[in-house]
This record gives structure tokens, C-alpha cells and sequence, in this order.
């Protein structure tokens, strides 16, 4: 069971606690009745679905209930970090090279 | 009295305390402390089960949890049978009562044995490709035969009576392992002050100095110093012991699982203790101590009963006072089978000779074998065992060829040498390194927070061990957070070290060989069948491993993976890391279902809830259907009544006179805040903002993907505050669904939502005398059709407590949905109860709500819908708004394919015979002639007999469905096709006035 830090809460809570909600960092177009087929193809459908490196939101829906987004390897399971909603996707992760 | 293999004087054990037991329906003596192998072996008993393919006799490998072979049945009562318990691991108790398995008639005389004769046929892969064909041959002749001659135990009859419990638990240091490398670590680790588990599967800690005879650590015997080294951690606050208990899987970011055997070795447990306890442990650092599992050596017979590890019978005689034999020949690649041989010497057993298959080895324990008159033959190998239920002789020669000699033995003692234990490192998905120099996968690249200590990191030698081990605790505990401790490294004054062996098969069974010498025994693989593998093309070693199921048994290859490997890659003329090892899973060990499970069984598996009026219903005898987690009323049948009449009555008497329902399941949000208004509009399809308060909508809620997602009436409170009702199902997706565009899409919007699903109960009254039941209990709410109109809601008070009271109908007729706090809910239910009789009301169920609501056309979400239905496809356009400009949906509404000719859609069906009722999911043709497979058109998705109507009624999607109207279509059944009318889907009231009748 992996340990995941909420940035609400700040602190780290079992998995338990958690519910994946998908890659982050997808926002609603504002104005989405005019999104061509293609680009609400893009924004609805498709999914990087990346073997490494994935942002992705969470929900601490047994705790605070929010919504959060995470980096996760996808390959070692590891959290790198979590971030808050609405909050920039990070420009350098922890522990990446400089 | 002896049993006759008990040596006095050798062992730990007092022979004071015995225990009686039954093998195979034939009593024994054992002793307090024997394990169930130790009393068989001092009974002289070596023969306790068949193999699994060839029914061969067997006996005991080893004396742990290793064992492939003494597989027991160990029956307690008719629903305690555990099948497949190794009877080295099971512990001893009065009145034990164990069978063999696999067998018949009987363990020495089984029928099943005629495989081991006609194993040309047996051989590897031979599941795959024996059974293949034809077809039919599987599930009626190969399956159960297979399963009738290849059974591993049998199942109990009933239910398992014990319980399970479970912890969590959190620690600084988790020590995995108590042998002299576990308790070092452990030992360092406590003395810092941080919380410390250790954990170790056996009865007793010390792990190898259950049998090195010759270690002293702190001027001790070493096992004595393991006994006290745990008595003062045992004393320590911040230490946990934990015996019998295996780590049984490692985790992510160190997390554990174990299971402790809490009462299996106990008469009887009684029921204050649980069978087994299952520990999730949480641990900042992990020291893995995990010691080393001795191998075998691979000759002809080397299964034959009597033939052992070395290690296993100093264990049986150091610790368990039991000589395996008398007369004892050894069999090895390594020094440490010497120290089994003078051992036995030692104590009165006869050591025929030692065969060592090393040229010129030379050392102190050669030295002293020789000293006490052992024979010993170098460069020499065993290549056959005689006998057949019990070893009978060895029989040596040259290990380049030549002249043989056949010695009588009645016990052999093997050794190829020692493999680290990985298993665990491995789970952590850490990376196992192959060193070339001593033949053995370690511990390499880590993943986890975790150290591996002594044997399992190929630590040679008691010294290095504990010095490695000490080193590791205390390290671990300081990275945890722990202080400086105070105590002093354990003293090592004299210890055995890890020698060399050999993997793979020996002289006698290399290639071209056609003998039985086994790799694994568990699963009967042989070195000819590995190597029979690789001809086939197998040349990976997942690829070896499924095709002959090497290491596949629920033994997982603990003594025969490495000489897998070893066949293989010499047979592929590849170095052994470049073949692979194979990846290790959990469980270490097997398992029990019931200590995962733990309490969630039964009524504890899944929550239940219950709705306020659940004992009243329960009272008036209504038949219950779970919902969900819900416990619904279905049906409340009279005397005599079964479901069909008491439906059809409920059903009649609701649209005459009036029923009352349970609604209470129905998800209940409520969406307050200045933007309320704002924030429906987007999450629903209809328009908000200009519905006055005080009235109600039938709001449909999409995916952003333009299918249904949820509908539910909608009552405006106040202009900042809306009472939403979703379906029973849908109620906490809903909620998420509204939680995650509140809370990342829509932020900028002020609203608050609030799940009441259980704050408030909901009766409702439905039917053209349901105001008339209502309104003598109601306080401050005008009812009149003027001042109330269909699709209202007040609020005021009931029966002297608060009401939200909805005018909505899921019948189509005159109805009401009164919501009272929950508390109050069978009181309120109660009183109008009461108000109902005096009409002639009726209590209805589920099924009666379902057959009402499908003759007015109203569809149920996720029944009628399928999460490929459009609101247009329902016929509900009607409730999108067009002028909006957003809303979740609205977008993907608009697809190619949502607006495209020829999809689905909702409408009703009529059988051309009244009398038959379709079956709901049944496929529906256009032309029943057509040849197979037909092209189908869409489905049925409800259907009832409808007592009002006279007749059947269904719904169905159907393509392109409204243009066929009148259209027969059929619906292709395995008794006959049946023919259908496609009709509107409004059956009763199509204009809608029983609303106000
Ligand atoms: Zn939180």
C-alpha cells in the first residue's frame, strides 16, 4: 500500500484513504461548445499515459476531500510530489538533475 | 518409553511432556515441542506422502519452511481440514491427528504410482500438449481426471469456523529473520530507543543455531544466547517479538505483511484465539535477515524417503534429539555436510561414508570426520539411490565414470550447498546480483528503505554475520530517527563459516541422461525435463519455468530454482546471469484465505444500510433486495401471496387508491451558496436560473462526453439553496462528479455541497387519494392544487416535526415525497400508515415502483441506460436546454456520432401475446430468418407483467426506434422467437392527467 502526501492535509496517509481521478493539468476549454471535433478529441479522449514520469490528480476522498495532483513514476509506483489543485505543473521536480 | 529414532541426552527438547498423535490412522508418541516431521522421524516414520505427477513415495527434505515434499492433511473436525500443511513447520500438540494425500488406496500401495512407469508420457510441457484436443475432452474426460488423480488434499465440508484477526502496526525498524543476523540487528536497534519488530516463522528464535552446534557467541552456546538475546528484547517497551510469524510479502514504501500462526500448534485454541493474525506492518526501515535455504544434490532417486538435507537432520538431532537413521551416508559439494556427519557420529549413529564430490578439499571439518573414523571418498559422486518407500543403499562411482559401488544406507544426507534467501529483497523490487565467484544471487541495487544482513546478503561465516548484522541495526535505527545506543556488539568465540557447493545436476544425470533426479520435488521436474525444455525452445528461464512448472509449486522454488537455472543455462551454453533468475512473488510461504480476509466475512464482509423504516417493513413481513449496500422492501406479500399476486395488488391499489414507499435511498446533495443557481446550470442540462423557488425540475446530469450520467428531481429551496435528488446508485459518483468541477474546474464558483442523503428519510405518497392521507398531519403547507401544484416544494411541518415536502410522482399519479428528518422517519411512516388504512392504502415495494414508473415511460438510470444514451436517445430532449450556452456535455452532445442517423433509442414494446413477459436483456432482430449470427438491433431493457394494463409491457432501445413505430420486430429466444410490436413508451395516463386526478 503506497503512502501518499495530501498538500491539504500535509501530511502522508495510506492509499487507502485515496482515489485517482485521472492525468492532471487538462483544463475545460472556457469556451467548450466551440471546440472543433478534433480538439475536444484531444481535451476529452486522449491520454499521454507515459511509462515514467505521470501528473495526475487524486482525491483524498476519505479525508479532507480534496482534489490534488501528484507526480508518480509509473514504473517504480514512486511519489515524487503532490501539489495542490490549481497550482502550476512544477518546472523541476525533487531529485531530478539540474 | 523412546520412541525408537529418540536420542537421550541429544536435543533441547524434555521428554518429560509427550504428545499422542495420528498418522494415517496409526497412533504415535511424540514429544512437547517435536513438530509434527521430528515425532514421524523419532517414530522412525519416513514414508508421508506421493508426489503430485508420479505418485512417488516421499519423505522429508528439510526441517523448515522449504519443504517440498511432506505435504500433510491435519484434520482438527469436519470443517477443519487444512490440506497441503508442512509437516516440518506443523507443531506438535496432544491428539493431532494428520493423513498423507495423494494417495489410494493407500501410502504404500497407490494405484496412482502406474505414472511413475509410464512417464515417458508425463514429461515436460506434457499439460500442454496432451490435453489440447479435442475440444470436448477437457471439461468432460482430461479435468476431472486430472483433478481426481492429481489432488493435493481434500477441502473441508464446512465453513471455516475459526476467526482471523488483523493489526496494523508502524515501527521504526522491521528485523525480518530471527537467527544470530536477525537478533544482532534487532539487539543494536532497540538499544537506541526507536520501536523495533522482529518477526521470525519458527516456535523458537535462533534460525541456524537451532543446529550449529559449534557456535558460541558471548560465552555461550549460541542458541542459549539467541534464548537470552530475546528475553531482553522481549522485556523492552519498544520491542515487539513476534514468533511463528512469516513475512509473507514485501510492499511498497516498506510495507509489510505477516502472518502469525497464533493457535495451529495448540490442543484446543478455544474461541477467545484467533487462528492466525494478520500484521500490516509500516516500518521507516526494513533489515532483512532472512538467512540461506541449504540445496540438494541432483541424482537418480534422489526423492527416495530417507534422503535429506544435511541441514534437516542436524536440526532433527541438535534440536529435536531424532537420528533421521543408522546407518547414514552423506552426499555433498560443500564442508558443511561434514558437520551433519560428525554430529551424528557423535551421538551413536553409524556414518556409512561421506562422498564428496570436490577432488582435494581440505579443513578442519575433513580434518575431524577423518579423526573420527569416517570414511571419505573425494572426487567421487552418488549417482542412484536404491529402494523405493524408504532409501536402501547409495550407490558411488568415479565422478568421471568408471566402477561403482553400491553401499547400504538407510538415510542420505545431501548438501550442494546454500542459496541466499532473496525472496523478500526481491518483492521489496530490489535487484539481485549475480557473483560469479561464489555461484549465488545477492542483494543488489535496492529500491526500498531496506538492508539485507548476514546469509541472505552472502555473509560467510557467524563472525561476519553478526558483525554485519549489529552494524545494520543500529544504523537503520539511526536513519530512523534513533539515539546512540549503549550496548556492545555480540562476541563471536566461535562459529561455522558458509562454504562453495554446486549447482546443477550431477554426475550420472547430465545431459543425455535419462534418469529421475529431481530439481523440483514439489512439482516433479527432473533435470532431463529442464534440460527436455530447452531443446523445445524454451531459452528464457520464465519461458523453462512455465513449460516444465520448475519452481511453480506452492513450495516457489525455494531449494530447486537455482539448479533450474543451472541445467538450463549449461544446456543453453549460457553464463547462469544471462539466462535469468526468475522473479520472486508473493507469498514467501502459502497463505491462508482466512487471514486476509480477516473479519470480513459473513454479515461483516460489506457494510448494510438500513432505511428508517427498515423494522416496520421487516414487521409487516416485506421481502428485502439489496441495492447497493441498501436493504430495499421488494414486496410486501399478505398471507398466502406470492411475489407475482402481491405485486400485481400493490400495483392495482396504488393507481385506486394510494400507496406508500420507501424512498429513502435516493442520494440526497444540497447545493447552497450565492452561485448555486450558476453552478446547476452547468452540472445539468435543464436551465435553473429562472425556476422560481418553491418549484421542482427533472434534471438530467451528462458526462462531458454527452451521455446520461444521473437524472433526479431537483427542488428549488430558496434562490441560494437547491435540494438535488440523484438515483440510489449514483448518489456518491454524483457527489464526486459535482466535488470535482466545484473544486478544479468551477473554483471561481461560492458554493457549498452537502451529501443528506442520510439526514433525510423520504416516504412516498402516491395515488389519487394521497393528498387526502397527507394533509391531516400536515402543519403550515397549503395542499391545495392552486397553492401546490405537481412539481412543488415546501417546506412546513409533519407530525410536529419538519418537513421538505415535494409534490413529484414516479407513478404517474397524484404523489408526494415527504422528506422528515431521519430520526423521525417510522414514526412519521407510522402516522400515515395509519391515515392510508383508513383509505385503503397500500405499503409497496421496489419491484411495484419499478412496473408503475415503466408503464408512465419514466426510464431508470443505468437500467434503461447503459452509459451510451444520449437524453435524445431517451426521448428527453425536452430537458436540454437549448439556449444555454454551457453545461457539462454539451459539447460532446454535438459528436459525429451522438447526432449521427440509425442510433439507439428508447421506446416501448408490446408482445403479440399479452400473456408472455419478455426477459429483460433479451436481443431483438429485425428478421428472425436470417442466417446465425443475426444482426442484432438493440435489447430490452425492462419488462414486467403490468396488472393495470393486462398485459406485458417492456421498454427497449432499439435502433432508429422512433421511426418504428407499429414495426414488428422479434426477440429470438432459446424456446422460440417471440414477435413484438414497437409502440410509445407511455402505457397508461398518455396525457398525463392522473397527475392532478
Ligand atoms: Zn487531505
Amino acid at each position: 500500500m503506497l503512502l501518499i502526501r495530501c498538500p491539504y492535509c500535509e501530511e502522508e496517509r495510506p492509499e487507502l484513504e485515496f482515489r485517482n481521478a485521472g492525468e492532471a493539468h487538462i483544463a475545460r476549454p472556457t469556451n467548450i461548445a466551440a471546440e472543433s471535433d478534433d480538439d475536444f478529441e484531444k481535451f476529452f479522449f486522449i491520454r499521454a499515459n507515459p511509462k515514467g514520469v505521470i501528473y495526475e490528480r487524486w482525491r483524498h476522498i476519505h479525508g479532507c476531500a480534496r482534489f490534488f495532483n501528484a507526480v508518480r513514476d509509473t514504473v517504480t509506483d514512486k511519489f515524487v510530489m503532490t501539489y495542490k489543485a490549481g497550482e502550476p505543473k512544477p518546472a523541476k521536480l525533487p531529485g531530478a538533475p539540474k | 518409553m523412546n520412541a525408537a529414532f529418540r536420542i537421550s541426552g541429544a536435543g533441547r527438547l524434555s521428554q518429560a511432556k509427550t504428545a499422542s498423535f495420528s498418522f494415517d490412522g496409526k497412533p504415535y508418541t511424540g514429544i512437547a515441542g517435536d513438530t509434527l516431521a521430528s515425532a514421524l522421524l523419532a517414530n522412525g516414520v519416513h514414508l508421508v506422502g506421493r508426489s503430485f505427477k508420479y505418485h512417488r513415495p516421499r519423505g522429508f527434505l528439510s526441517a523448515g519452511a522449504e519443504e517440498p515434499n511432506a505435504l500433510v492433511q491435519i484434520v482438527r473436525d469436519d470443517a477443519r481440514k487444512t490440506p497441503n500443511v508442512r509437516a516440518t513447520v506443523q507443531e506438535l500438540y496432544d491428539g493431532l491427528i494428520a493423513n498423507s494425500q495423494n494417495r489410494w488406496p493407500s501410502l504404500a500401495f497407490d494405484v496412482g504410482a502406474v505414472n511413475d512407469i509410464a512417464s515417458p508420457m508425463f514429461s515436460a510441457g506434457f499439460y500442454y500438449k496432451t490435453f489440447m484436443w479435442p475440444k470436448w475432452a477437457w471439461k468432460d474426460l482430461y479435468e476431472p481426471k486430472i483433478r481426481a488423480a492429481a489432488g493435493l488434499g481434500v477441502s473441508p465440508e464446512k465453513p471455516d469456523p475459526d476467526h482471523y484477526a488483523s493489526r496494523y502496526a508502524h515501527c521504526e525498524v522491521l528485523v525480518l529473520g530471527g537467527g544470530a543476523a536477525g537478533i544482532a540487528s534487532a539487539v543494536a536497534a532497540a538499544e537506541t530507543g526507536v520501536r523495533v519488530i522482529l518477526a521470525d516463522e519458527q516456535a523458537e528464535f535462533g534460525g541456524s543455531l537451532r543446529f550449529e552446534s559449534g557456535a558460541r557467541i558471548d560465552g555461550q552456546d549460541g542458541y542459549a544466547w539467541a534464548q537470552a538475546a530475546i528475553a531482553r528484547l522481549k522485556a523492552m517497551d519498544n520491542v515487539r517479538v513476534l514468533s511463528r510469524t512469516t513475512a509473507f510479502g514485501y510492499y511498497a514504501q516498506n510495507f509489510v505483511g505477516l502472518v502469525e500462526r497464533v493457535s495451529d500448534h495448540i490442543k484446543n485454541p478455544g474461541r477467545e484465539l484467533a487462528r492466525e493474525r494478520l500484521w500490516q506492518v509500516r516500518a521507516n526501515r526494513v533489515v532483512i535477515a532472512t538467512g540461506a535455504i541449504e540445496r540438494h544434490m541432483v541424482f537418480a532417486n534422489n526423492d527416495r524417503p530417507g534422503v535429506m538435507l544435511a541441514s534437516a537432520a542436524r536440526t532433527y538431532l541438535n534440536h529435536y534429539g531424532v537420528a533421521v537413521g543408522r546407518n547414514v551416508g552423506v552426499y555433498t559439494a560443500n564442508d558443511s555436510a561434514y558437520a551433519a556427519a560428525i554430529d551424528l557420529k557423535k551421538a551413536g549413529v553409524n556414518i556409512a561414508a561421506i562422498v564428496d564430490l570436490r577432488d582435494n578439499p581440505s579443513g578442519p571439518v575433513i580434518d575431524e570426520a577423518r579423526a573420527l573414523g569416517i570414511e571419505i571418498n573425494f572426487g567421487r559422486a552418488v549417482v542412484s539411490a536404491g529402494g523405493k518407500l524408504r532409501v536402501s543403499s547409495m550407490t558411488v562411482q568415479p565422478k568421471n565414470g568408471g566402477g561403482g559401488r553400491t553401499i547400504p544406507v538407510d538415510a542420505i544426507l545431501m548438501s550442494a550447498g546454500w542459496t541466499p534467501s532473496v525472496h523478500l529483497f526481491s518483492q521489496s523490487r530490489g535487484k539481485v546480483a549475480f557473483n560469479e565467484e561464489s555461484k549465488r544471487f545477492v542483494p543488489g541495487a535496492y529500491a526500498q528503505d531496506c538492508v539485507s544482513v548476514g546469509a541472505c546478503n552472502g555473509a560467510d561465516g557467524l563472525d561476519a554475520t553478526v558483525d554485519e548484522a549489529y552494524a545494520a541495526g543500529a544504523k537503520a535505527a539511526k536513519e530512523a530517527g534513533g539515539k546512540v545506543g549503549k550496548g556492545a556488539k555480540p562476541k563471536v568465540d566461535a562459529g561455522e563459516s558458509w562454504s562453495r557447493g554446486m549447482l546443477g545436476a550431477g554426475p550420472g544425470a547430465g545431459p543425455g541422461t535419462t534418469v529421475k533426479a529431481f530439481v523440483d520435488f514439489q512439482n516433479d521436474v527432473t533435470a532431463k525435463d529442464i534440460r527436455q525444455a530447452v531443446h523445445e525452445g524454451m531459452h528464457s528461464i520464465e519461458h523453462v519455468k512455465r513449460f516444465t512448472t520448475n519452481g511453480m509449486a506452492t513450495d516457489q522454488g525455494k531449494t530447486s530454482n537455482m539448479h533450474g537455472l543451472a541445467i538450463a543455462a549449461e544446456e543453453l551454453g549460457k553464463p547462469i546471469p544471462q539466462v535469468g533468475l526468475t522473479t520472486f512473488r508473493a507469498p514467501y510461504t502459502p497463505v491462508t484465505f482466512g487471514s486476509i480476509v480477516g473479519h470480513a466475512r459473513g454479515a461483516l464482509f460489506d457494510p448494510t444500510r438500513r432505511t428508517a423504516t427498515h423494522g416496520w417493513a421487516a414487521r409487516q413481513g416485506a421481502v428485502f433486495e439489496d441495492v447497493g449496500h441498501w436493504k430495499r422492501a421488494w414486496y410486501f406479500p399478505k398471507a398466502g401471496e406470492g411475489m407475482h399476486a402481491a405485486v400485481n395488488r400493490e400495483c392495482v391499489t396504488v393507481r385506486k387508491v394510494g400507496g406508500l414507499f420507501d424512498a429513502s435511498t435516493l442520494g440526497k446533495i444540497e447545493v447552497v451558496g450565492p452561485d448555486a443557481a450558476k453552478f446547476m446550470e452547468l452540472l445539468y442540462t435543464n436551465p435553473w436560473e429562472k425556476l422560481e423557488s418553491g418549484r421542482c425540475r427533472y434534471g438530467i446530469m451528462l458526462r462531458e462526453d454527452g451521455f446520461i450520467y444521473d437524472d433526479g428531481v431537483v427542488g428549488r429551496l430558496a434562490p441560494d439553496r437547491f435540494h438535488v435528488t440523484t438515483t440510489t446508485g449514483g448518489a456518491p459518483r454524483v457527489m464526486n462528479h459535482m466535488e470535482d468541477y466545484l473544486q478544479t474546474e468551477f473554483p471561481h464558483l461560492n458554493v457549498w455541497l452537502t451529501s443528506i442523503t442520510e439526514q433525510w428519510a423520504v416516504i412516498a405518497v402516491q395515488g389519487p387519494k394521497s393528498r387526502d392521507i397527507i394533509a391531516p398531519l400536515v402543519e403550515g403547507i397549503d395542499m391545495s392544487d392552486e397553492a401546490m401544484p405537481h412539481m412543488s416544494v415546501r417546506e412546513g411541518k409533519i407530525c410536529g416535526v419538519p418537513t421538505r415536502l415535494f409534490r413529484m410522482s414516479f407513478t404517474g399519479e397524484r404523489g408526494f415525497e415527504v422528506n422528515v428528518p431521519a430520526d423521525y422517519g417510522e414514526a412519521v411512516w407510522e402516522a400515515l400508515w395509519a391515515e392510508g388504512q383508513k383509505h385503503g392504502a397500500t405499503a409497496y415495494g421496489t419491484e411495484t415502483m419499478h412496473v408503475l414508473r415503466a408503464e408512465k415511460g419514466y426510464i431508470i438510470v443505468g437500467q434503461d441506460t447503459d452509459g451510451t444514451v444520449t437524453p435524445n436517445d431517451a426521448g428527453l430532449d425536452w430537458a436540454v436546454g437549448k439556449k444555454k450556452t454551457d453545461f457539462v456535455g454539451i459539447r460532446g452532445l454535438t459528436r459525429p456520432d451522438l447526432v449521427a442517423k440509425g442510433r439507439k433509442q428508447l421506446v416501448g414494446l408490446k408482445t403479440k401475446d399479452p400473456k408472455v413477459v419478455l426477459e429483460e436483456g433479451a436481443q431483438i432482430v429485425a428478421d428472425p430468418k436470417q442466417p446465425i449470427p443475426m444482426k442484432m438491433i438493440g435489447h430490452v431493457t425492462s419488462s414486467y407483467w403490468s396488472e393495470n394494463c393486462g398485459r406485458s409491457i417492456a421498454l427497449a432501445l432499439v435502433a432508429g426506434g422512433r421511426d418504428r413505430m407499429g414495426q414488428t420486430l422479434y426477440v429470438p429466444m432459446p424456446n422460440g422467437t417471440i414477435e413484438v410490436e414497437v409502440t410509445g413508451m407511455v402505457f397508461v395516463d398518455e396525457k398525463g392527467e392522473r397527475l392532478n386526478g
